[in-house]
């Protein structure tokens, strides 16, 4: 249930959120679950069956607890809505999630800053995936087109035997500002896990990605995929680690970033280790620009160059 | 509708494009027969404008504008589409997007049907990437669906047969007949004289130049004899 004396303040968030495109409906349903923060003020909090979200409020953010019970499976996404819509302001979100064993849930994250001239928004997750549990995490940004604006999401997750964690981080929607990414993953025996990081770096952005994926257990398997784009005085640097510790271990980092421009520019950093001689982790990354036929491709169906390039960013970072 | 006159390119001192003419009328099927190394695709890019390709001399008219100067985009709205030989691919971009890209201007809810005119099923394949799991003759069919798509005056088509299995070629040479029953002037540009059978008129180019033009059965018989058995490509006789 939305409180009547923060109707307002939610009313703002659903329309900043529809502003950058995303569906309100979501937000709007009886029947999906979902929590809404603006700043430190917990807007909205609608768990169902078999799903808890406990919430306390802080003097700089909010404290969550997420728990999917044990066996739980939930048909429609849960939507958790964070923002904060001022210039300028701190929200910190310190988040606990427990996906019991045998549970299954798919979350969408949307990150509402429309304003930010002086924001940061932080994020830490100990995140714990039951056996055989199954957790998808989509999280996207819409920012403004200031970038002044912080997002520091560090989260470390560990994956249960049979597990599965897919998550999509996506910050294409205004400026990124700074953004330190920092996620790193425990796989137990056939645990999966998959990470990935898209963002298209404008202006002055600064970029910063470290994915880290530990194969401990028997026949793990993990990927650490990143897809950026670059123009202006862009700046990032991409760190794709994969550790192949347990025999028939599988991993791969795949890292490509595309420099639009002569100004921006990108790093990327691949790094893999294996311990035991069954396991098999490989990688790749490209730095490079946008290809020209491609571009010439699009402009010969009668976009104009920029259009072109538009369409050819938005397919990678889709 | 398009007049090449006397085109010339020289990239790196050498002469690539030596001086061709070229006339191609309203709802004229045009093949150019070349052998490799002829410069068929470079003509191909002087007339599109791609690959960074200006002529060094001659000229390009276009429905009597000489469009030598133009951007890609500014000779793509003006009606010149380009089918390349080995068309790019796209990460994240589906066949639909694609299509109706192509098909701005009021064709986008007919874009099914270009698909069916090559062959293809749109439900197998319109929610489908243009990234590297497509063949590379299914990546040729939607290249040619996507030139329908965009209804140009003048479709410039670079080896579209190249690559396409003897099963998808009559698909092809379809879509082709079809892009000229809406009424579009297409330069065919090949080296296989079994494409040029759907020609209305063949030039075959040799060393940059046109070194003759004629009827298809003509022009593809002269070819056999002369060009194929030619012990000096690109130094002509003629």
């Amino acid at each position: 249930m939305v409180r009547y004396s923060v109707e307002k303040e939610y009313q703002g968030m659903i329309d900043a959120y529809q502003k950058a495109g995303g569906d309100k409906s979501a937000l709007q349903s009886k029947d999906t679950a979902k929590l809404v923060v603006h700043e430190n003020r917990v807007l909205a909090n609608d768990g169902i069956r078999g799903l808890k979200i406990d919430t306390e409020e802080t003097a700089s953010g909010v404290k969550v607890n997420f728990t999917i019970e044990k066996g739980t499976k939930i048909d429609r996404p849960v939507h958790l809505c964070f923002g904060l819509l001022p210039k300028e302001g701190l929200q910190e979100i310190i988040m606990k999630v427990d996906a019991q064993d045998d549970s299954e849930v798919s979350v969408i994250a949307h990150c509402i800053f429309p304003n930010a001239v002086k924001v940061i928004h932080k994020m830490d997750a100990d995140i714990n995936i039951g056996a055989n549990a199954r957790f998808d995490y989509k999280e996207t940004h819409y920012h403004g087109e200031d970038g002044g604006i912080e997002v520091i999401p560090k989260a470390r997750v560990r994956v249960g035997k049979g597990g599965v964690w897919q998550s999509t981080f996506a910050l294409s929607q205004g400026l990124v500002g700074r953004l330190d990414y920092d996620f790193e993953v425990f796989c137990q025996e056939k645990a999966v896990a998959e990470l990935v990081v898209k963002a298209y770096g404008r202006g002055s952005d600064d970029i910063k990605i470290l994915e880290k994926i530990h194969l401990d257990g028997r026949g793990a398997r993990g990927m650490a995929k990143s897809r950026l784009v670059l123009s202006d005085r862009a700046r990032a640097e991409v760190r794709g680690e994969t550790y192949g510790n347990a025999p028939y271990a599988r991993g791969h980092v795949d890292c490509m970033e595309l420099v639009n421009g002569t100004e921006a520019v990108a790093v990327a950093i691949p790094m893999v280790s294996v311990t035991v001689d069954t396991a098999k982790v490989t990688h790749e990354a490209a730095i490079g620009s946008i290809d020209r036929k491609q571009v010439e491709t699009l402009m010969a169906r009668g976009l104009d160059e920029n259009e072109a390039v538009d369409v050819i960013v938005r397919g990678i970072l889709k | 509708m398009l007049v090449v006159e006397n085109l010339q390119l020289k990239l790196n001192g050498n002469s690539i494009i030596n001086g061709l003419d070229l006339h191609v009328g309203k709802a004229e099927i045009h093949g150019i027969l070349g052998e490799n190394g002829t410069g068929k695709t470079t003509v191909a890019n002087l007339i599109m404008g791609t690959n960074n390709y200006r002529p060094t001399g001659g000229r390009i008219v276009f429905e009597g504008e000489d469009i030598s100067g133009l951007s890609v985009s500014q000779r793509a709205k003006r009606g010149i589409t380009l089918a390349w030989q080995e068309p790019a691919r796209v990460e994240g971009l589906t066949v639909r997007d694609y299509l109706s890209l192509s098909a701005k201007n009021g064709q986008a809810d007919r874009i099914e049907r270009y698909l069916l005119m090559v062959g293809m099923e749109p439900g197998q394949y319109m929610d489908r990437d243009i990234d590297a799991t497509l063949s590379g003759g299914e990546r040729k069919r939607i290249e040619m669906a996507s030139v329908l798509a965009m209804r140009p005056k003048l479709a410039i088509l670079d080896e579209p047969d190249s690559g396409i299995d003897i099963v998808a070629l009559p698909l092809i040479l379809n879509g082709i007949t079809e892009m000229n029953k809406q009424g579009a002037s297409v330069l065919l540009i090949t080296h296989s004289e079994k494409v040029t059978e759907v020609a209305h008129c063949v030039s075959i180019l040799c060393a940059g130049k046109i070194i003759r033009t004629g009827s298809p059965l003509e022009t593809s018989r002269w070819f056999k004899n002369n060009c194929l058995t030619c012990p000096h490509i690109n130094e002509p006789l003629y």
